[in-house]
């Protein structure tokens, strides 16, 4: 329990997807011009990395690391005679499941929750492509979690994360479209430095140890 | 278009060096930010990185216009993905075989290449309106451009974090305040928010000198 308490309180503050990866920059800098979208795509990015991580979880364990599929003859497993190795077909599985995923999630989101469908609208189909997801899964693969539980929790942790960073950006450019800033700066540029200014900010939490 | 269009008319020529600077793919069009920024920390990373995006995007642009009469568009997503997905795995198995350290600094940024949004980006825009040779120039034209921000934020951060330009020392050792000199390599530009300000400066750097680009109020 307290484990994945750590791993929670990790992936939001100090393994943050904007802040310490950059992870799904590209709809972090293009949704993030007002509050009430920008809040829309963090929830569907929530949502998505909260069911996409556990899944390619168990695709991970039981079909493509080295050994994985000793369940469907002993002879694949990691001491058996044939060793099946498939991890090189990772990207492609994950990106297929991510993109089935996100294909589920926007019609059960359309059937049950109109409203909430409305409002997510365009952005399930984007996040396809966003790199935070896919990200999630690679990372996860990386680090390679002890159970399933701890998938999940790292994937909502993640999503949660992303949440928080794109809310702030909004709020702050909000702000700050009526300041004087230089006009090369202006739009872009400065989004950047506040990202980077935020970034450091969020570094406060690196020295915490979980 | 004539069929008679020689191979680098103007046009063409344009595909590539537009990119470069009026058109740049990260500081203009605002596409592929995600990986460029991690990967900048040393020059060498960058450069197999801007690399490997080279070989993706120029093959997936190709391979993309020459399916693009036989996509029916409502999976049009999931087939650019195949062929992104499968130029990538192609990509990471040679760097895992010959350059196997730097592809254990990249980690999963090679993966994320699927995601970045420069690839997806110019396969909606390009490969699927045009034909294969446009798009191969286009793909490398952007590809450069990418490249270019990349070379150019590993450079500094390398240059003021670690004292070095393509892991060659700049710095002599003499001049380290632990043996008796005056200077210290500036930590914080290893750090990742660095590279971030330092993108938002060339942002700035670019936009002064192309005023057209400058956003209105």
């Amino acid at each position: 329990m307290e484990n994945l308490l750590n791993i929670f309180i990790k992936s939001i503050f100090i393994d943050n997807m904007i802040f310490a990866y950059f992870l799904g920059m590209c709809s972090y800098l293009a949704v993030s011009k007002t509050v009430n979208t920008s809040f829309g795509l963090g929830i569907a990015v929530v949502f998505v990395l909260g069911i996409t991580v556990p899944v390619d979880y168990l695709l991970h364990n039981y079909v493509l690391r080295e050994g994985a599929l000793e369940w469907l003859n002993p002879e694949f497993g990691i001491n058996g005679s044939k060793t099946l190795d498939l991890s090189f077909l990772s990207f492609i599985l994950f990106i297929a499941v991510i993109a089935s995923m996100v294909q589920l999630v926007e019609m059960v989101v359309e059937k049950f929750a109109p409203a909430l469908y409305s409002s997510l609208g365009i952005f399930l189909p984007l996040i396809a492509v966003n790199c935070a997801i896919l990200g999630g899964s690679l990372f996860m693969q990386e680090r390679d979690y002890n159970s399933i539980g701890e998938a999940t929790v790292f994937g909502i942790g993640s999503g949660i994360g992303f949440f928080l960073a794109i809310i702030g950006i909004a709020a702050i450019r909000e702000k700050i479209r009526y300041s004087d800033i230089p006009a090369p700066l202006r739009g872009l540029g400065i989004t950047f430095i506040i990202t980077g200014l935020m970034a450091i900010a969020f570094m406060g939490f690196m020295g915490i140890n979980l | 278009m004539s069929e008679k269009e020689s191979l680098f008319s103007a046009k063409n020529r344009k595909l590539i060096f537009n990119p470069l600077s009026k058109d740049n793919p990260i500081v203009v069009q605002v596409l592929g930010i995600c990986s460029a920024l991690a990967v900048t920390v040393k020059m060498k990373p960058a450069f197999v990185m801007t690399l490997s995006v080279l070989v993706v995007l120029s093959v997936a642009n190709v391979l993309v216009s020459l399916i693009r009469n036989l996509i029916p568009n409502r999976i049009r997503i999931i087939v650019q993905l195949v062929v992104i997905a499968t130029l990538v795995i192609l990509v990471d198995q040679v760097l895992k075989a010959f350059v196997y350290d730097i592809s254990k600094q990249l980690s999963v940024f090679v993966g994320l290449i699927i995601t970045n949004c420069i690839l997806m980006g110019r396969l909606e825009a390009f490969a699927l309106g045009n034909k294969p040779w446009p798009s191969f120039l286009d793909g490398i034209g952007n590809a450069f451009g990418y490249g270019i921000i990349l070379m150019i934020v590993a450079f500094v951060r390398e240059l003021l974090g670690s004292g070095s330009v393509f892991g060659f020392k700049i710095i002599p050792d003499a001049w380290y305040i632990k043996n008796g000199g005056f200077y210290e390599n500036n930590g914080l530009m290893v750090l990742s928010p660095m590279a971030l300000i330092t993108v938002g400066v060339i942002i700035w750097i670019h936009r002064s000198r192309n005023r057209d680009l400058v956003e209105q109020k």
